[in-house]
Parts: structure tokens; C-alpha cells; sequence
């Protein structure tokens, strides 16, 4: 950089120093919490802090995922209590997948719709949609965990999945507004060769809009994998309930006065792993897709 | 944000369907019915007929077993007259106003290092991390961090030969405390919203004023501030919102205590509605809610709407 000076050199170190602070910060609770489940129970009365256990172990990381017998289990800090985590990140996956699949596929069906098919009622229809954004999901969730239970779907995937399969008013409104900027002249050339309407959104909009498709998934993805409330409520039962429900479950067993506190991080560093990846694998997707879908 | 921008210009541009023939009209309407069916059947069972459910429960007494019990508004006054109910509708007041003063006014600032100084994707990949974590896992990770024997927060007040901190039991320290929790987590996120946003300021507002003498800060007050102005308000808005509906985090690290100094409007309606069996109250005070943030969302999408002409 030419002709700095010296304030404004002090002014950008002092601005990185600022993003230095933040980025430490920022991954040093979470570096924190891998290290606590690194460490042997016993060793947290010890007097280190230093950032690598003495003795790392993956013990907790065995005895949360249920690989341990209960025996070995209550030695090496737990109460002794079943733990499944494994069977918990499959519940999770589940629910995850099954929601981001269902909603994009069903929200791009009706973007599409909104955005190009002609039709009575098309202004209504958006404008209901749009105008449920208003309502706070806490409104909605008493009432859906009393539909879901008289449907006898508590504790189902059907019931945990249901309210989010097929709809959010987000999606809906975030594909059509991509569907509206595609090129008419693309649709009107397959029309012209006599291709119904179904088939240019399957054939022709559809490949055309990965991107986007892709944004709104890995945006759903993040949000159906930190929901608790909801699945918390509905899948109560072991063989439904998904990791951050069993993560609350955990804490409330764990004794009060002395919780488990490297089962409790390993188990919440399991939580953290797979939006990890998707990090890893997708940054400057992920990075980008927060512009876009930020301010909803 | 860009996205919202791009629809009104497409609408008007109907030429050669607007000439199509009638019949093909019809055909349209078929497959658009078909294509809305999925979603609409969503919306319908899951939005439309609880939200109705919803209002009809909150004017009854009932507990999830025995059928509802019409009251008329009787919960209604209940609420009025029900000092937890309007004890935590402030303390979820205060808690917006701490956690949200500190993550606008930093976030603004690392946004504004990051745009002009340090566009890495690496530090933006960093930011994010917390969005990605489950608030769940967030209380529970600083619930260890601040833990009064072992956590690393009061080994730190320690060595720097301080006393211990009961951050999460001190009645005056557990709101405080909370909302740094939330503060950690939503500072990234919030940056990266006001990043895109100055992404939208063009360059050469900057380099003119960069002739004319102008350093960076004050081109900071002077342009990126006055110029996100509208970003502003909407992330504000959008976070107001947000915040109001805090659940997870005290749910995992107070449960509302210590003796109900954080327990926020969500969580009372919770117990309410699930520890106490009280349905119909618990319908009635999340009606209230909805009302509250309705109207926030109200002026949120006029903010939407006031954002799309001021930066275009």
C-alpha cells in the first residue's frame, strides 16, 4: 500500500487487532468445549487450563454414543444412565433431510407457480402467504402439538416433521423471487416445441436453478438442524428424538450440583460436527447465502 | 435483499402470454392449482387452521385432557391482572435492548473493517460459525464456560485476582449474562448482514471522497452509515423480533430463575402451557405476543419496502 501514514497505519492494525479479538473470540468457546470432551473427568479438578488435555481420551465421546457398558460408563465420570447419541444424529439427520428435501421441493413448485403460471386468484394466494410471515411460530405451536397429538403422531417422524414438510412462507416467497429473474425466452422456446408447463419446470427451470435451490436448502438445513422446541415437545420417545432434544434431556439428568461435564460436551460437540461440515465443505456458499436470506 | 429488489421489475413484462389465447389460460390455471397443492395443503393444516385453533384456545380453560372449557376473554384478563405476565414481558424488554445494543454497534464496526479493509472469506467463514451451532448447544457450552468451580471464565477473574462470579445464579448478573450469551452468538451473522449490505454502496462514493481528504472514519459516519441507514432498520427490526422470542438458551441455562429474573414471555407461556397445563392461558398470552410482534413485522416489511429505493 503506498503512502500511509503512520495513522493510518496505526489505524489498520488497530482494525485488524479489532477482527483478531472477534475471530479468537468467537472460536475459542467452541475450541473450549472439544477440548473439555477430550479431557478425562477426573482431570477437570486439576489445575490446567491449558488448551490440551494431559490426558485427551475419547472415552466420552464412547460413552455419549453408547459404546461403552454402563459399568465403564459411571467410572469414567456419567451417571450411568442409557445414552444413544448415535441413534440420536441418525434421528437428527432424518428429520433434517426429510424437512429440506419435502419443503424446497414443495416451496419451488409453488414459487414457480407464483412467479410464471397464469392463473385466478395468483395475487390472494401470494398475498396469504406472504402475509403469514406476520405470524410467530409461537402462536402456531401450541395448537400443532394439540393436532399433531389427537392425530396420535406424537413421538412419530410423520408429527415431527409435518408443520415444516411441505410448507414455510419464507421458501415460497424467497423461489419465487428467483423464478420471477429467469428469461421468459427461455419457457417460451420449450412451449413453442409444444412442452406442457410441468415438464419446463422439471426439464428446463429446475436445472436452471440449482443455485438458488441449493442456497435455500443449505439455509433449511441449518435451521431444521437447531430446532429444540418443536422436536423437543413431539419426539419425546428414544427412537425420536433428535440431538438437541436429547442434549437438553442430558443436562436435566446430569446432578445439579456437579453436572457431567465432559459427557455433556461431548455429546454437544456431536451437535456441532455435521453444520461443521456443511461450513467446511460450503463456506462461501453458506457466507453468500446469509446476504440473500438474511433479512427475512 | 437483492432478490426482493429484482421483483417489481419483472412483474409488468407480460408481453407474449398477455396475447396467448384463451385456452391456454385454462390450461395454466389446472397446472398452477397442481403445482400449489402441496403447499397449500402445508399451510393449510399447519398455519391457517391452528392459528384459528389458536384464537378459539385462548378464549377456553383447558388442559391438553379433558375438553376445552369456553371462559370468553376471561384469559384475557387474567393477563392483565397477572403482574409474572407483565414482569416477563420487561424483563424479555430488557434483554432485547442489552443484547441487541452491543451486537448493532460491533457488528456495524466489523462490517465496516471487513468492507473496507479485510474482505476475506476465511474471517466471514469464521463469523458464522455460531449461527451454525444449536442455541442448545450455546447455553449448555457457556453454561460450562461460566460455571462457578470449574468454568474458564472465573479461572480467568481468578488469575487476574478477582473473586468468584456465580454469573448465571448472581440475581444481578444471569440477565447480563444471557444476553452476552446471545451477543456471542449473533454478532457474525449480524456483521455479515450489514456487510452485504455495504457491498450494495458503490465504490466510487468512496473514492471521490477519498480525493477530497476524507479518512476512513469519517467516511464511515459520513457515507457507509448515512448510506446503510435503511439496512440498518431492517436488521434492527428483523433482530427485535428475533430476540423476542429468545426460548432455547434460557430454557438450557436458568430454566427463568434465578427467582424469575430471566424468565422472558416465551418461556412463561411455555410453563404455562406444558408444566402447568394451562392451554388456554398459555394461548391467550402467545395471541398477545403475536400481536406485538405483528406489528413489528408490519413495520418491518414497510422498512423492506422504504430500503428498496433509498440504495437501487
Amino acid at each position: 500500500m503506498p503512502h500511509l501514514t503512520t495513522g493510518q497505519r496505526v489505524g489498520r492494525t488497530v482494525a485488524q487487532l479489532v477482527v483478531g479479538v472477534t475471530v479468537v473470540l468467537t472460536v475459542f468457546p467452541v475450541l473450549w468445549m472439544v477440548r473439555t470432551a477430550l479431557t478425562p473427568a477426573g482431570d477437570l479438578f486439576g489445575d490446567s487450563y491449558g488448551l490440551w488435555p494431559h490426558h485427551p481420551t475419547l472415552i466420552n465421546f464412547k460413552r455419549v454414543l453408547g459404546m461403552t457398558s454402563s459399568a465403564a460408563a459411571r467410572a469414567a465420570g456419567g451417571s450411568g444412565a442409557q445414552l444413544d447419541f448415535l441413534l440420536y444424529l441418525r434421528n437428527s439427520l432424518i428429520y433434517t433431510i426429510v424437512i429440506v428435501v419435502g419443503q424446497t421441493l414443495s416451496c419451488a413448485m409453488a414459487g414457480y407457480a407464483l412467479a410464471r403460471l397464469r392463473f385466478r386468484g395468483r395475487t390472494a394466494v401470494f398475498g396469504t402467504f406472504v402475509g403469514s410471515l406476520m405470524i410467530p411460530p409461537i402462536f402456531t405451536l401450541l395448537p400443532n402439538f394439540a393436532l399433531v397429538k389427537q392425530l396420535g403422531w406424537l413421538d412419530t417422524f410423520p408429527g415431527l416433521v409435518a408443520p415444516t414438510l411441505l410448507m414455510s412462507p419464507f421458501s415460497v416467497f424467497f423461489l419465487r423471487q428467483f423464478f420471477l429473474s429467469i428469461p421468459r425466452e427461455v419457457e417460451e422456446a420449450a412451449l413453442l416445441d409444444g412442452a406442457s408447463r410441468a415438464r419446463i419446470f422439471w426439464s428446463v427451470v429446475l436445472p436452471m436453478s440449482r443455485a438458488p435451490l441449493f442456497t435455500i436448502s443449505l439455509t433449511l438445513a441449518v435451521w431444521s438442524w437447531k430446532d429444540f422446541l418443536w422436536p423437543l415437545l413431539v419426539g419425546r420417545a428414544e427412537n425420536t428424538r433428535v440431538l438437541t432434544a436429547a442434549l437438553g434431556v442430558f443436562l436435566q439428568q446430569s446432578p445439579n450440583a456437579e453436572p457431567d461435564w465432559t459427557g455433556l460436551m461431548a455429546a454437544s460437540t456431536l451437535t456441532v460436527v455435521p453444520p461443521l461440515l456443511l461450513l467446511i465443505f460450503f463456506g462461501r456458499r453458506l457466507v453468500d447465502a446469509v446476504g440473500f436470506t438474511g433479512v427475512k | 435483499m437483492t432478490v426482493v429488489q429484482t421483483a417489481p421489475a419483472s412483474v409488468p413484462a407480460l408481453d407474449p402470454p398477455d396475447r396467448a389465447p384463451r385456452t391456454r389460460r385454462k390450461g395454466d390455471g389446472l397446472t398452477a392449482w397442481a403445482f400449489l397443492l402441496p403447499s397449500i395443503v402445508g399451510f393449510a393444516v399447519f398455519f391457517v387452521y391452528p392459528a384459528v385453533r389458536g384464537v378459539y384456545y385462548s378464549t377456553t380453560d383447558w388442559n391438553l385432557l379433558s375438553p376445552p372449557k369456553s371462559v370468553g376473554l376471561a384469559n384475557y384478563r387474567a393477563a392483565i391482572h397477572d403482574p409474572e405476565f407483565w414482569k416477563s414481558l420487561r424483563v424479555t424488554t430488557y434483554f432485547v435492548v442489552l443484547s441487541l445494543v452491543a451486537q448493532l454497534a460491533i457488528g456495524l464496526v466489523l462490517a465496516g473493517i471487513m468492507h473496507r479493509l479485510l474482505r476475506s472469506v476465511m474471517v466471514r467463514a469464521v463469523l458464522l460459525l455460531p449461527w451454525l451451532v444449536p442455541n442448545v448447544t450455546i447455553g449448555l457450552l457457556w453454561m460450562w464456560m461460566l460455571d462457578t468451580n470449574l468454568g474458564f471464565a472465573n479461572h480467568l477473574l481468578h488469575s487476574l485476582g478477582h473473586g468468584t462470579e456465580g454469573f448465571l445464579t448472581d440475581p444481578n448478573l444471569a440477565l447480563p449474562s444471557i444476553a452476552g450469551i446471545t451477543t456471542w452468538a449473533g454478532i457474525g451473522y449480524i456483521a455479515l448482514l450489514f456487510y452485504a449490505g455495504m457491498l450494495q454502496i458503490p465504490q466510487d462514493v468512496y473514492q471521490s471522497a477519498q480525493l477530497d481528504g476524507a479518512g476512513e472514519i469519517r467516511m464511515f459516519f459520513g457515507i457507509t452509515l448515512p448510506l446503510l441507514r435503511p439496512i440498518i432498520a431492517l436488521v434492527l427490526v428483523v433482530s427485535v423480533i428475533g430476540s423476542f422470542q429468545i426460548f432455547d438458551v434460557v430454557a438450557v441455562t436458568t430454566a427463568g430463575g434465578p427467582v424469575g429474573l430471566t424468565k422472558v414471555i416465551y418461556y412463561y407461556i411455555y410453563e404455562e402451557a406444558f408444566h402447568h397445563f394451562r392451554m388456554g392461558y398459555a394461548s391467550a398470552m402467545a395471541l398477545c405476543l403475536a400481536l406485538v410482534l405483528g406489528v413489528l413485522t408490519w413495520v418491518q416489511m414497510r422498512l423492506l419496502r422504504a430500503s428498496t429505493s433509498d440504495l437501487g
